[in-house]
């Protein structure tokens, strides 16, 4: 009986530490992925500037909220722009940054097709 | 003839490419903070009244009414801010403008020293210190300060206020 105790406990824990090891990921990962507005190619995780610190307190109050990682990136968003993001949305403006190296690989495929196997043949 | 087509397009792309890619190294990597406020609404949030304990107020509280207001950031360790105080005094003469502060991760001690040293011009001063009030007005650093009429940002000043910014206030607000 002692034995289904001690299990108990120790499956309440585990499961406790799991859940806060992966809200503490995730605030890392998202931390990771804004930029420090006014430090110089820093992110907000590397930064220790107050403007950071602040926006490190932000994301676990709006992660205790409950927001999801999506809303808590559009909500920067709305107030910075998307120069805070490192990673750049597919929207009209990045189109080419996103497209160009599937271009560049059909490109390099073709000259590399028509070298190889047309000659060959 | 084909493959005369296929280079050339290929050299023809390649030009373009690099031609972007020259624009864009133009373009500079410092963060630019839009300006254009578009009439922005002012962000819903709730904030300790400075030197008082425990009174909260709200966003909707401060700004309700159709009057203008200017919202300034500051902090008694801000250099800068010393600088526009003179400029924030002159306006607080106006009577169709109401100032008010925010006070951003500051000691309270240390902030009512500096008013009482330079005089106060904010009419109500609300307590900021965790930074995350300057967040929702999507400011980064102070000094900064935002004009507001009827709930709408119409205006927004990074940086001190100098002269040019005093006259441009004066004339929105006339």
């Amino acid at each position: 009986m002692k034995f289904l105790k001690y299990i108990i406990i120790l499956l309440f824990v585990f499961k406790f530490n799991v859940s806060m090891a992966s809200d503490n990921d995730l605030q890392l990962k998202i931390t990771k992925n804004l930029r420090c507005l006014i430090c110089q190619g820093q992110s907000v995780y590397d930064s220790d500037s107050e403007f950071a610190n602040s926006l490190k307190l932000l994301i676990e109050m709006k992660l205790n909220e409950g927001l999801t990682e999506k809303q808590i990136y559009e909500f920067l968003k709305n107030k910075y722009g998307e120069w805070i993001l490192y990673d750049p949305e597919f929207n009209k403006n990045t189109y080419f940054l996103w497209l160009l190296p599937i271009l560049m690989f059909l490109i390099g495929g073709a000259i590399m097709f028509k070298i190889f196997i047309i000659k060959k043949n | 003839m084909k493959t005369k087509i296929f280079y050339s397009s290929l050299i023809a792309f390649f030009c373009i490419l690099f031609f972007i890619f020259y624009k864009g190294l133009q373009n500079t990597n410092i963060y630019t903070p839009n300006l254009e406020t578009h009439d922005k609404d002012i962000p819903n949030f709730n904030a300790k009244i400075f030197s008082q304990k425990d009174k909260v107020v709200s966003s909707n509280e401060i700004f309700n009414n159709d009057k203008f207001y200017l919202l300034n950031i500051w902090a008694s360790w801000c250099m800068p801010c010393r600088d526009e105080h003179p400029f924030l005094i002159n306006l607080s003469n106006q009577n169709n403008l109401e100032i008010v502060g925010l006070n951003y991760k500051d000691n309270n001690k240390n902030a009512k020293f500096f008013l009482e040293k330079l005089t106060n011009p904010y009419k109500t001063i609300i307590s900021d210190k965790e930074g995350l009030i300057a967040i929702e007005w999507g400011a980064y650093g102070v000094p900064e300060s935002f004009l507001i009429n009827k709930k709408k940002i119409i205006k927004r000043f990074i940086g001190p206020l100098n002269k040019d910014s005093l006259f441009e206030i004066k004339s929105i607000i006339k």
